[in-house]
């Protein structure tokens, strides 16, 4: 299942200019939308295609434009959310690194269908070199009128600007996002309203991952309907995956959605299996927010059936056997894993990135990290794994944006699916730092040099 | 208009209205104590709330169109009702332990002294822990540590105490001129701070005081000369050519020790006031006095019940001594009931 519309062309010399990009069909979906459809027409190849958002939630895209509130002489905006902080996730640093032009072509078909007149894509701050390969494609795009001032002679005017982040997860968050680009503090503001009827300076917005905007530009060249064909069910297309961990192949990778987790960590196609020739243990699929789930589970659906990278099938079971596709950064961990000093990790990330708001992120996410300190430090009793399965229960659920759930989730899920690995670290402190209590965990004989 | 039932009470409220304004008109009318707690929300600042998450409740139906329940507890006090809504608050032991989850998060950085805090016997926090808290914390670890700084020559921050709760930033934001004041840093790093060696000192910021929920803010010019329980809260008004000159003066004897805004049974100011009011006005011949403030039975200041008769001879002496005045105490403060039995 090994299918390109967006990485087609990733590897041809030069492609990040402007010249080799038109060679190889750049900007004809600008022309043909342009030229030959009314902005709803493009709204609707987008619903036709099925394209859901590739930022994490996994929203249908058409739908979300199509709620786009359209009042009288109100400017509307296009925001492109290029901050990509989610750990495991660096696959639109990938498409912007390698070709601006796809997504600068996205922004515009995309502004054009929206009727947004100035369109912004804020990046990453730490992706400042990226910032600067973008800011060279927007100047060739107003060079070549692509952008500006009557593009193409259609009589639509763009313009577009790049704006580097505030250097904080947070950021991400599409309230938050719009925040940081008004000049303000990166909180997330508390929702209704969303930002389709009051976003950015308080007017229409819609705010679209860079994988999104990218896939607007094959759907509007092949028709919606070719997209829906691609993938399986509702969930169409390719999506990009970030693959890191203990794999052979650590990478990005365009997937047809549809394709067999099993296959993706074992084909050379992709991941090309495990490092070292060692067990897999654990995958966290979507990011480093998304429950992690042991090999069993990945690889098979409660049911038994093949698990596939699709967003249904990877969270079928909901959080007791499943996960979720996420923002596709896939983070394979092998047999000497430990699960909880990884987890320890994700937890001092998500403490460090709350923004403060609410009282439970807040104090709760500084709480879980101290407490997998302890067995970190060897000093954790059975009480405190209660204890840290009591407190992300408490934040879940209870704060103003996902980031509290963030954190959460990957507490749950180790203790859910590991706890037999916080139970050793109580009963043999060292052994955290020794992986041979695998082999006595899993009842293996082995010898380790 | 749409109909709610909060804890078994239906009442009809105007379209736009909050669950948590339904549940306190319920309070006012029926005489019920179903309203959610609040730490964060404050009526009279626009765009308060929605942070501490005190104030959670479940919506078990969610309308008449639509009656599936929200699947996670809502902030009551950024939560519009629908008709036909169904909410649970004390009525439900699964809500109260979520909320005493969420007074659990706040204790973790703010300690229990309040033998040593000046704001013991006002303090939202203190009576929150107190009705939906639990008898212990099972926090551990060290605590975040400040040490108090002067904003101003008067008022004094105390991190120790803050809950980030944002009251202060949107007075601020929404009272006074030229904003110098906010929050610094992220999680549970943030920071109440001054603008780089900035003082607080436009005419209204005394106000971030009388907002402040917990210790945090406190007056310089009151801090630790008197217990509040020791006090008298006595109503005063003055012609003020800034704000409405109606103020709480809190009196010990004949002296004036404090004066504040007034506040409604919610503890949320009616009126703010100028700074020249409360820390430039400390004389009783500077007011006239309208009698004792209506304090409820439930707060520790009503422990020291004064008679109005003492408090109205003793004013009326040092008046006299002064400057020959005549006190008008007016109709209502002769009425004994002013004070809530
Ligand atoms: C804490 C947090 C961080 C996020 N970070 C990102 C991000 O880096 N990039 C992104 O596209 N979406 C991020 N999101 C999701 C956005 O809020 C939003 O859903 C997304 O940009 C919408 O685009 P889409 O519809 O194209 O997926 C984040 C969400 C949260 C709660
Ligand atoms: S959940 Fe955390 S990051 Fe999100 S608004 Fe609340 S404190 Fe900020
Ligand atoms: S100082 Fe007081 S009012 Fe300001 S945020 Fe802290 S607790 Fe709230
Ligand atoms: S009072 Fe409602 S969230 Fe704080």
């Amino acid at each position: 299942m090994s299918k390109k519309i967006l990485l087609t062309y990733d590897h041809i010399p030069g492609i990040n200019t402007l010249e080799v990009y038109r060679q190889h069909n750049g900007y004809k979906s600008l022309e043909k939308a342009l030229k030959t459809m009314k902005p709803d027409d493009v709204v609707e190849e987008v619903k036709k295609s099925g394209l859901r958002g590739r930022g994490g939630a996994g929203f249908p895209t058409g739908m979300k434009w199509s709620f786009l509130a359209k009042p009288e002489g109100v400017p509307r905006h296009l925001v492109c959310n290029a901050d990509e902080s989610e750990p495991g996730t660096f696959k639109d640093r990938y498409l912007m690194e390698r070709i601006p032009h796809l997504l600068l072509e996205g922004m515009i078909v995309s502004s054009y269908a929206l009727g947004a007149s100035t369109s912004y894509i804020y990046v990453r701050g730490e992706y400042y070199y990226i910032i600067k390969i973008l800011q060279n494609a927007i100047k060739e795009a107003y060079a070549a009128g692509l952008l500006g001032k009557n593009i193409l002679g259609s009589g639509y005017d763009l313009d577009l600007y790049v704006q580097p982040g505030g250097g904080a997860y947070i950021c991400g968050e599409e309230t938050a996002l719009l925040e940081s680009l008004e000049g303000k503090r990166g909180n997330p503001r508390l929702k209704p309203p969303f930002p389709a009827v009051a976003g950015l300076w308080g007017r229409p917005t819609v705010v679209n991952n860079v994988e999104t905007i990218a896939a607007v530009v094959p759907i509007v060249n092949d028709g919606g309907e070719a997209y829906a064909k691609i993938g399986i069910g509702k969930s169409t297309g390719t999506k990009l995956i970030s693959a890191s961990g203990h794999i052979n192949k650590p990478g990005v990778y365009e997937i047809e959605l549809g394709l067999p987790v099993e296959e993706f960590i074992y084909s050379d196609a992709y991941c090309g299996g495990i490092r070292n020739g060692k067990k897999l243990k654990a995958v966290v699929a979507g990011g480093s927010s998304v429950p992690i789930l042991p090999t069993e589970l990945i690889l098979k659906t409660a049911k038994g059936e093949p698990r596939l990278m699709t967003y249904e099938s990877l969270s079928d079971g909901g959080f007791a056997t499943g996960t979720m596709l996420g923002s596709g950064g896939f983070i394979a961990m092998d047999e000497d894993t430990s699960i909880v000093k990884n987890l320890f990790t994700f937890a001092r990330f998500y403490h460090h990135e709350s923004c403060g708001q609410c009282s439970p992120c807040r104090e709760g996410t500084g709480w879980m990290e101290k407490i997998l300190q302890k067995f970190i430090d060897g000093k954790a009793t059975m009480k405190d794994i209660d204890l840290l399965w009591d407190v992300q229960s408490k934040i879940e659920g209870k704060t103003i944006c996902p980031l509290g759930e963030a954190a959460a989730w990957p507490v749950a899920a180790a203790i859910r699916h590991f706890r037999h690995e916080f139970e050793e670290y109580v009963r043999n402190p060292q052994s955290i730092h020794d992986v041979k209590h695998y082999y006595r965990l899993n009842n293996i004989q082995q010898v380790i040099s | 208009m749409a109909k709610v039932t909060i804890d078994d009470t239906t009442i009809e409220v105007p379209d736009g209205t909050s669950i948590l304004a339904a549940a306190r008109r319920i309070d006012e009318q029926h005489g019920t104590n179903i309203a959610p707690p609040t730490m964060c929300y404050y009526s009279k600042l626009k765009t308060s709330g929605g942070y501490c998450r005190t104030c959670i409740v479940t919506v078990e139906k969610g309308s008449e169109k639509d009656p599936r329940p929200m699947p996670k507890p809502v902030p009551s006090c950024r939560t519009n009702v629908m008709d036909g809504m169904v909410v649970r608050n004390t009525t439900s032991p699964e809500l109260l332990e979520a909320r005493a989850g969420v007074v659990e998060f706040l204790l973790i950085n703010h300690p229990l002294d309040c033998p040593v805090c000046d704001q013991a016997g006002e303090c939202h926090l203190q009576d929150l822990s107190y009705e939906n808290g639990k008898e212990g914390t099972r926090y551990e670890f060290q605590r975040r540590e400040f040490d108090p700084i002067d904003i101003g020559n008067k008022i004094k921050l105390h991190m120790n105490r803050c809950i980030l709760c944002y009251r202060c930033v949107k007075t601020c934001e929404q009272i006074t001129d030229g904003r110098v004041h906010g929050v610094i840093n992220r999680g549970d790093h943030a920071e109440i701070s001054t603008y780089i060696e900035k003082a607080i000192e436009n005419d209204f910021s005394g106000n971030v005081i009388d907002v402040c929920p917990v210790g945090a803010l406190t007056d310089r010019t009151f801090r630790f000369k008197s217990r509040v329980w020791f006090t008298n809260p006595v109503d005063a008004h003055r012609d003020c050519p800034k704000c409405s000159g109606k103020v709480r003066l809190w009196m010990k004897g004949e002296d004036v020790l404090r004066v504040t805004a007034r506040k409604d049974r919610w503890g949320e100011v009616e009126e703010f006031i100028c700074n020249d009011c409360r820390f430039d006005k400390k004389q009783v011949k500077d007011w006239t006095i309208e009698g004792p403030s209506k304090v409820s039975h439930h707060s520790v200041i009503s422990q020291n019940h004064y008679e109005l008769k003492k408090l109205q001879i003793g004013v009326y002496k040092h008046m006299q001594k002064l400057e020959g005045k005549k006190v008008d105490l007016g109709e209502g403060a002769l009425n004994p009931n002013n004070i809530e039995k």
